[in-house]
């Protein structure tokens, strides 16, 4: 794998040495971060499915109930009863820092205290279809809420893990080995050299004796 | 402070008014940039979530796709007045996917 120009110096292998620990002790710390965040996703993804199963089925039973509150009344008469509604939510948004992941945090409040303030109508006109309604949806909403907080956590956790992944795979099988491999060959290139070296010395010194003692066969 | 919106058509979504939550009735027949401008709005004024139905998520994907990287806000499918298409579901077994390679949890289900 010597398709990358490594010059046989000291100093390079200096550097790509320092370079290996740093790599090895960058993949051991993300290797350990895909893990934990791997280990908590799981958890949570899987109540994100328990609880969007359940508010799934809240938010169809509520919709069967305004289809059949919407029979027992005019289209008009509906529409004008949902028209101003009294209640209204804020959102309150809060982060949470998970393996380095910001995950959000919902909390949320009502403008009015009163849990009757749902009903934004009078009742005369409207059937009671619709108080029944209006009550079992406004019953989802808190695991609705539940739902989008961990949802979108699961979403953000997946991504990074994708990340760290893709992360700990190049250093595990590219840039890890293409240092030792960079180490491997400048070492052999150094001893190369060194032997060279001391090979020429032992000629040169065999010359220079020959030259001063003449004791050669020739 | 954030507010919460509910994107879809009116059929399926009127009832969320009388929570307290800000109703954005799409209807079926609005073309995708059309749709797609009013989910942009909501991102950009105080939306902390927007429940979007099945239906319309479909169609508007794209735009819904470009929000997944930030923290904010949180773009949530729930079912429609015509039933489910398990979408919600899919995406949550896609995440899944995502972060570990293959569905190991939900594919039998």
């Amino acid at each position: 794998m010597a398709s990358t120009q490594v010059t046989p110096t000291r100093m390079e292998l200096t550097r790509l040495k320092r370079k290996l620990v740093t790599a090895t002790k960058g993949h051991r710390l993300l290797k350990d971060k895909r893990d934990e965040l791997m280990r908590q996703f799981l958890d949570l993804v899987r109540e994100d499915m328990e609880l969007r199963k359940k508010v799934e089925e809240g938010i169809k039973d509520a919709n069967r109930n305004f289809v059949l509150a919407k029979a027992g009344m005019s289209e008009e008469t509906l529409r004008a009863a949902l028209m101003a509604p009294k209640q209204e939510v804020f959102l309150k948004q809060d982060k949470k820092n998970v393996m380095s992941v910001d995950i959000p945090v919902f909390d949320y409040d009502t403008r009015t205290s009163d849990e009757n303030d749902i009903y934004s109508y009078g009742f005369a006109f409207t059937s009671s279809d619709l108080d029944g309604a209006v009550r079992s949806l406004a019953d989802v909403f808190p695991d609705m809420l539940k739902l989008a907080e961990i949802e979108k956590s699961c979403q953000l956790m997946a991504a990074e893990i994708e990340k760290t992944r893709r992360r700990v795979n190049a250093l595990e099988h590219v840039i890890i080995p293409e240092t030792q491999e960079g180490i491997r060959y400048i070492t052999m290139k150094l001893d190369e050299n060194e032997r060279s070296t001391q090979v020429r010395l032992m000629k040169v010194k065999d010359m220079m004796l020959e030259d001063a003692h003449k004791y050669s066969e020739k | 402070m954030y507010k919460i919106a509910v994107m879809g058509d009116y059929d399926s979504i009127y009832g969320f008014a009388s929570l307290g939550l800000t109703t954005f009735p799409v209807e079926r027949g609005t073309p995708e940039e059309e749709a797609s401008k009013v989910l942009r709005n909501l991102v950009e004024s105080d939306y902390g979530v927007i429940y979007i139905t099945e239906e319309l998520a479909g169609r508007i994907g794209r735009e819904i796709s470009r929000y997944s990287g930030s923290i904010m806000p949180a773009i949530i499918q729930i079912p429609g007045v015509r039933g489910n298409t398990g979408a919600g579901i899919r995406n949550v077994k896609k995440s899944v996917e995502q972060a570990v390679g293959s569905d190991i949890l939900f594919s039998g289900s």
